[in-house]
């Protein structure tokens, strides 16, 4: 078989990874190799779906011994099946590394004769790329469950990242769509992953030569919309994951059906939950850059988010006892609360108000949305003027701001919100 | 006494514009204009012809840590920017930190500050997309590449191409402002460029622009198509140079419309 093809097929069966980020990690180019790393990562492409391109996502092979459901690669269905040798996929990434088509290499696999198999494959890629091509840019790598841990462990030692897909959120449906999988499986590897970097951190500072195991962390993605689970358990499953097992990110993918099976939601007129794993993104940014937790966010009353505003401006809505913030006295904690007050916006108030008092005016300047923030701040114990506003009127103000970028076929991916610190790719 | 109003007219370098604010200083002078020799027309003020000096230049150059760290960032920097007037503004910028000290630059809500700061950031956020959207063709062992970016971005992404591609030889082109990177290891320079073609491209590289356009199609879920989302992170100005879009570099060699400069 041609690369062309191999290439068709194996990168058709990963686009629906949402991670392609080449964030978490500076590493400055050496004399000698190729390649560096930045932390902020780096975008070199958005595909027609808007989405960034920072590295070569592909499968090492396609061809599965697990059934999983929702997967156009699992045994029981018949898709065409390909497989790069090693060496093919050093060539691909090598001649697109230095064209500066993408920023490294993505690597996932089914599942070829048995997990260990598959991560020996893949870890003989990722040696050659290292130790021959004397490659330095971004590696993301897959972990498969099931691999005995001194592989993983290689492959760790290989790669900037690596990540463990929780696939679905919660382990009733996991068993139902992906019965070769179990909730255990995908936890060991999560955990070891996470006790490795903390060990491997503390030989760093011991050791300044210490083998480094996946210095760029490590993410999870799930699927969102194919089972029934609400926004509140997605998020406190989310929260857990940060929580426990030190995680970068965790990317969420709208379902979309391209298989069908009797467990999963019908085709045919099937709408992809853009709109909800849009909002899950913003309540995602909520937890990582702002400081609020996932109970702060959804309830029992309250299980979903409200597609009709971000959430914070809907949590904002239900403080309203916390407002008005006073923007030359208030926290940054209290700031980054403030609707229409991003990361960024919230730094600077925090520097120029060392100079003078800030003013609405100044505000403007500064980057704050003032048509969100207006209501929820005053400059030296003064409101906007002219500014008087019910309950009721501020709901429909605010989601009337959002509605033109409602009104398009998609919502802008994440655009409407504050980029966060670390650059585009978070 | 209030400061004489001159139009300055210098040679458009870093160095000629350094010399200017010498200059002005010693004369006790305010500029309220700035010519290059690209620009035509005639001033309502006293023309001062100001000839680059290293001496005078560097002078100023070395008193720019009064600003602070991020005084001097801003002030050369700014330089690299497109910002209308740029010279003006960054004269402004000086005398405000010569006059307040380092701390100057927190007063964000200043608007000569915020001026400045504002080009800066486009400046940055500019380099830091070419970082992503620069295409390199290999050609007789050369990596060749060209943009034409809106700023001068060329001093921001030598570092980073640099330290990227340390044993590679390779020639980088703003045909904005015509001028060009060349690197090759241990060794680089950023020089004017009159003319600046690029060669035929063999066989390897044309199977590799193949790959990639092959690879950009496949990767995008047609369920989720969204144009408007794809425009705002990668507007239609970059597209031209970048392989994905060029169906042509597959067979042909990349002749563009050539723009003159500005
Ligand atoms: S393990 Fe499951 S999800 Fe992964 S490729 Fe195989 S069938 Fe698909």
């Amino acid at each position: 078989m041609e690369l062309m093809d191999k290439l068709n097929i194996l990168a058709d069966a990963a686009k629906y990874d949402a991670a392609c980020t080449s964030s978490g990690l500076d590493r400055a180019g050496r004399p000698g190799t190729i390649g560096s790393t930045t932390f902020a990562g780096c975008c070199h492409t958005f595909s027609a779906d808007g989405r960034c391109v920072s590295l070569l996502k592909v499968l090492m092979t396609n061809v599965c011994v697990y059934d999983c459901q929702y997967c156009v690669n699992r045994r029981s269905n018949d898709p065409p099946r390909a497989a790069f040798t090693p060496r093919e996929l050093c060539e691909l990434t090598m001649g697109f590394y230095r064209r500066n088509y993408i920023e490294g290499l993505f690597l996932s696999s089914a599942v070829l004769v048995s997990p260990d198999y598959t991560t020996e494959r893949m870890i003989e890629t990722l040696r050659l790329l290292r130790e021959e091509y004397r490659f330095g840019g971004y590696i993301h790598a897959k972990a498969i469950p099931g691999a005995d841990p001194l592989l993983t462990r290689r492959l760790g030692l290989l790669a900037d990242r690596l990540s463990v897909n929780i696939e679905l959120p919660s382990a009733k449906s996991l068993s139902l769509l992906a019965p070769d999988k179990k909730k255990e499986a995908i936890l060991a590897p999560m955990g070891q992953i996470r006790d490795g970097i903390a060990a491997s951190r503390q030989e760093l500072r011991v050791y300044r030569h210490a083998p480094r195991f996946a210095p760029a962390g490590q993410s999870t993605q799930m699927i969102v919309g194919a089972t029934g689970e609400s926004d509140r358990q997605i998020l406190s499953l989310t929260q857990g994951l940060y929580d426990k097992y030190r995680l970068k990110r965790v990317f969420y993918s709208a379902y979309i059906p391209s298989v069908s099976g009797p467990d999963l939601p019908a085709p045919q007129g099937f709408q992809p939950p853009l709109l909800r794993e849009h909002r899950l993104y913003q309540a995602d940014w909520l937890l990582r850059y702002y400081h609020f937790r996932a109970e702060e966010l959804l309830d029992e009353e309250r299980p979903d988010l409200d597609p009709r505003m971000d959430p914070k401006c809907t949590w904002a809505l239900r403080h309203l006892e916390f407002f008005p913030v006073e923007v030359n006295r208030a926290d940054y904690e209290a700031l980054l609360r403030v609707p229409g007050v991003g990361v960024r916006s919230a730094r600077r108030i925090l520097t120029a108000r060392r100079v003078g008092p800030l003013t609405f005016e100044g505000l403007k300047r500064l980057g704050v949305v003032l048509k969100r923030a207006q209501y929820f701040l005053t400059c030296s114990g003064r409101a906007p003027r002219g500014l008087k506003i019910s309950q009721d009127g501020l709901l429909r103000h605010l989601i009337a701001l959002e509605a033109p970028a409602l009104a398009q076929p998609m919502p802008e991916q994440l655009s409407l919100f504050d980029p966060p610190p670390a650059g585009p790719a978070g | 006494m209030a400061w004489t109003s001159v139009c300055c007219q210098y040679d458009g370098t870093f160095a000629g514009f350094l010399t200017c604010v010498f200059d002005c200083y010693a004369n006790r002078e305010e500029p309220v204009e700035f010519r290059t020799p690209d620009d035509l027309c005639c001033s309502l003020y006293p023309l001062r012809t100001v000839v680059s000096d290293p001496e005078r230049a560097g002078r100023v150059y070395r008193s720019l840590p009064k600003l602070g760290r991020e005084g001097r960032r801003l002030a050369v920097r700014g330089f690299l920017t497109c910002l209308p007037d740029k010279e003006l503004w960054l004269w402004r910028l000086l005398r405000l930190g010569y006059a307040r000290g380092p701390g100057f630059t927190q007063d964000l809500t200043d608007p000569t500050v915020d001026k400045v700061r504002k080009a800066v950031l486009q400046l940055n956020s500019e380099a830091h997309k070419y970082t992503g959207f620069v295409r390199f063709s290999l050609l007789d062992g050369i990596l060749a590449g060209e943009i034409e970016p809106k700023n001068q971005v060329l001093p921001l992404l030598r570092p980073h191409f640099s330290g990227r591609y340390p044993q590679e030889r390779f020639v980088l082109c703003d045909r904005t402002h015509r001028e060009a990177l060349f690197h090759q290891p241990g060794r680089w320079a950023i020089v004017p460029v009159e003319e600046f073609h690029l060669g035929r491209p063999g066989e390897e590289e044309l199977a590799f622009r193949a790959m990639w356009r092959q690879f950009y199609d496949t990767i995008a879920i047609r369920e989720r198509e969204n144009p408007r989302c794809r425009m705002t992170h990668m507007p239609k100005r970059y597209w031209a140079m970048m392989t994905e879009f060029r169906e042509d570099w597959d067979s042909a060699l990349p002749e563009l419309p050539r723009r003159t400069a500005p």
